[in-house]
């Protein structure tokens, strides 16, 4: 695996296509780190000069902000924003929608100007641009259901690129009575994730897995390391460990491609 | 004598409009207590905005059923209002059916009224039976107790008497039966009538025409007290509605104002800058109606109470005390407190209450995903998740009351730049792993 640091690349004065802006999840939550090795295996793979932070990379602030804490919130964007400006990036792709969403429309204001993309809408380009390809054989007859992350869904009106990247495969991609515009949270946007719930009747990701399990799929794909977490909980909390996996589009697409 | 009619119609138009704008003005002034927030670029996207979800219900529709009952109703309400032009302009001048003037054109006119009537009438019936019979559960979630419960069916009652008064005033007007034209709906009253004399028939028409009339000047007044405001609010609403992507929460500029001078070693942070002192707001966040913007605050008037928001809440299917609907409706009863007591005192005096802890408790808020799934279903592009943020942020920034365990994740990423306790040096650990 190549993972080249921002600051290497600065010393042999070369400038990365993009920035991969891996978060805290991807970084540290083993489940995430998983993710992480798949996006960057495929990055590999299709040639895409990019570069991490490494260690100058930190929380974009999200979970701060979500909280309530807009002065955490702003001092962590404006250290990220000079880093990312002294290295004069142009460019950043995350698999972590909350950085995403936070990145893109939360950083300008603040001085800090990129084109920011999902890790599914820069595969879904370089697939299109003929730099990606994507196996189908290995998930052929599966049935795959997408769950829609809220901070790539309704917060940015992105529905489709995981979907098509989905199409790829084979599978038969499943939709839940509730998706897209309409899908139902996993519970754990808005800061929710690092607190219990409040009191109340179920967990918000077993309602959301019984939503999904409703369509009787072998996989669920998400496309957030959060959403990953609260699904993989729900798929345990409801016994069907056995029955249904649930896996990121990057890892999907890596192990379709045996990565 | 003949006046006096007249007369009287003048004064019943006169004192039921004015009393009506005497509220509007109220509304204004309240909606106004709130804070500055500027909503004025993108003129051409917000009027179109106002066209595809007010006046074109774009939204009402993700939900065929009440959608298209809604449509028809929202229909009837504005096309049957010529009608009431017409029931204005004979009651000033003393005519009867001004506009029969303009012939077979006033006979299709009011045909189409009478079928509309007749299908509000049975749109409206629908409603009903959804609220009582069927019992929809958003119609029946808690914050719907009392008031508001009995507020949507005075509407529907409301809607019932006048439309049946204006089919009544048709059938028992002879005069226009005669004609045949343009009764559709009315002349199928008329046999009911048979047994009846000229005079109780005259009687019959004359009391529908002035019930009719009195009744919608009535149910315009009705309005500053009920949820329906929404018939007027939907406009302004939808068009300052927020444009940006539903992700972005706005960035506190006093907020950034701090920070900046935190980060810049070139800023002497003991020089006084009388530009910035006057930037410093009183509070950081929202703890009452006046910390809120004035947008938010048409947003608690413009409110409907049709749940979808609430119904489609993850925190609220779950059975969590929170319902954005109920944080909509708290925030318009605590506006409307404080309206009173300016109504009162000729100014805001303190009473000792906020919207925070008194309406609206941290329970509910801290139980918000902001996952926008409420923003995505209001049908007028009500934000009830900006309130949430805003109530937040009072009360981590204000008054350190958050969770206990979202404080240690703030403390967590203020140490070591991650929600949890990881070094940042470890942080391309993955690779080697």
């Amino acid at each position: 695996m190549n993972v080249p640091t921002m600051a290497e690349m600065m010393a042999q004065g070369k400038q990365p296509e993009v920035l991969f802006w891996v978060g805290c999840a991807g970084s540290f939550d083993d489940r995430a780190k998983k993710i992480t090795k798949a996006f960057v295996k495929i990055l590999n793979n299709a040639n895409v000069e990019f570069a991490v932070l490494g260690t100058e990379e930190s929380c974009s602030g999200d979970p701060a902000k979500r909280a309530g804490n807009e002065f955490l919130f702003q001092m962590q964007a404006m250290t990220n924003i000079e880093v990312l400006n002294a290295y004069e990036v142009k460019k950043i792709v995350t698999a972590c929608p909350h950085c995403f969403n936070t990145l893109k429309n939360e950083y300008p204001e603040l001085g800090g100007h990129y084109e920011v993309v999902h890790h599914t809408e820069l595969l879904k380009s370089l697939l299109d641009e003929g730099r990606l390809t994507i196996e189908g054989g290995k998930y052929k007859g599966e049935k795959i259901t997408f769950h829609d992350p809220c901070y790539l869904g309704r917060a940015n009106d992105i529905y489709e690129a995981p979907r098509e990247l989905i199409k790829q495969l084979d599978a038969e991609l499943v939709e839940m009575k509730h998706c897209k515009s309409d899908g139902l949270c996993c519970g754990a946007g808005g800061a929710q994730m690092f607190k219990d719930a409040e009191k109340g009747t179920k967990e918000i990701n077993v309602a959301r897995t019984e939503q999904a399990i409703d369509v009787k799929p072998n996989i669920i794909a998400t496309g957030c390391p959060f959403c990953n977490t609260m699904m993989t909980d729900g798929v345990k909390a409801t016994n069907k460990e056995a029955d249904i996996e649930v896996l990121d589009i990057a890892e999907l697409i890596a192990n379709a491609n045996n990565l | 004598m003949n006046y006096i009619d007249n007369v009287i119609f003048i004064f019943v138009l006169i004192v039921g409009i004015g009393f009506f704008v005497f509220n509007i003005k109220k509304i204004i002034r309240n909606i106004k207590l709130g804070t500055a927030i500027d909503r004025s670029n993108n003129a051409s996207e917000r009027w179109r905005n106002m066209a595809m979800v007010a006046l074109g219900q774009s939204k009402m529709v993700k939900k065929p059923v009440a959608g298209i009952l809604h449509i028809i109703v929202y229909a009837g309400f504005i096309i049957i209002n010529i009608e009431v032009l017409e029931i204005i302009i004979d009651g000033v001048f003393g005519t009867h059916r001004a506009f029969r003037i303009f012939g077979g054109f006033y006979q299709f006119l009011i045909g189409s009224f009478e079928i509309l009537a007749f299908l509000v009438l049975i749109s409206v019936i629908v409603f009903w039976i959804r609220r009582m019979v069927l019992k929809i559960p958003r119609f029946w979630n808690k914050e719907m107790a009392g008031f508001p419960k009995n507020d949507a069916l005075n509407i529907l009652y409301f809607e019932m008497v006048l439309m049946s008064l204006f089919l009544i005033m048709n059938a028992a007007d002879q005069s226009f039966q005669l004609a045949n034209g343009g009764n559709p709906i009315s002349q199928l009253v008329v046999p009911i009538f048979h047994t009846y004399s000229i005079e109780t028939m005259y009687l019959i028409e004359r009391s529908a025409w002035w019930l009719h009339i009195i009744g919608i000047l009535i149910f315009l007044n009705y309005l500053y007290y009920s949820k329906h405001l929404h018939i007027l609010l939907a406009f302004p609403n939808t068009y300052f509605a927020n444009l940006n992507a539903k992700g972005k929460l706005n960035n506190l500029e006093a907020v950034t104002n701090e920070v900046k001078m935190m980060m810049d070693p070139n800023i002497d942070p003991f020089a006084t800058n009388p530009d910035a002192v006057n930037d410093v707001p009183s509070k950081f966040g929202a703890s009452d109606v006046q910390d809120l913007n004035w947008v938010q605050l048409m947003n608690a008037y413009t409110c409907t109470e049709c749940g979808r928001c609430t119904s489609s809440c993850p925190a609220n299917q779950t059975g969590k005390e929170l319902s954005p609907r109920a944080i909509m409706m708290k925030t318009r009863d605590r506006l409307e407190e404080v309206g009173k007591n300016i109504d009162k005192n000729g100014k805001f005096i303190t009473d000792d209450k906020q919207l925070l802890n008194d309406y609206i408790t941290p329970e509910e808020i801290w139980a918000c995903t902001s996952c926008n799934a409420c923003v995505e279903e209001c049908p007028v592009n009500i934000d009830p998740l900006s309130i949430i943020i805003d109530l937040r942020r009072y009360l981590v920034m204000e008054q350190s009351a958050a969770p206990q365990e979202l404080n240690s994740m703030m403390t967590n990423i203020e140490n070591n730049g991650a929600p949890w306790q990881y070094n940042q040096m470890d942080r391309l650990n993955w690779k080697e792993e």
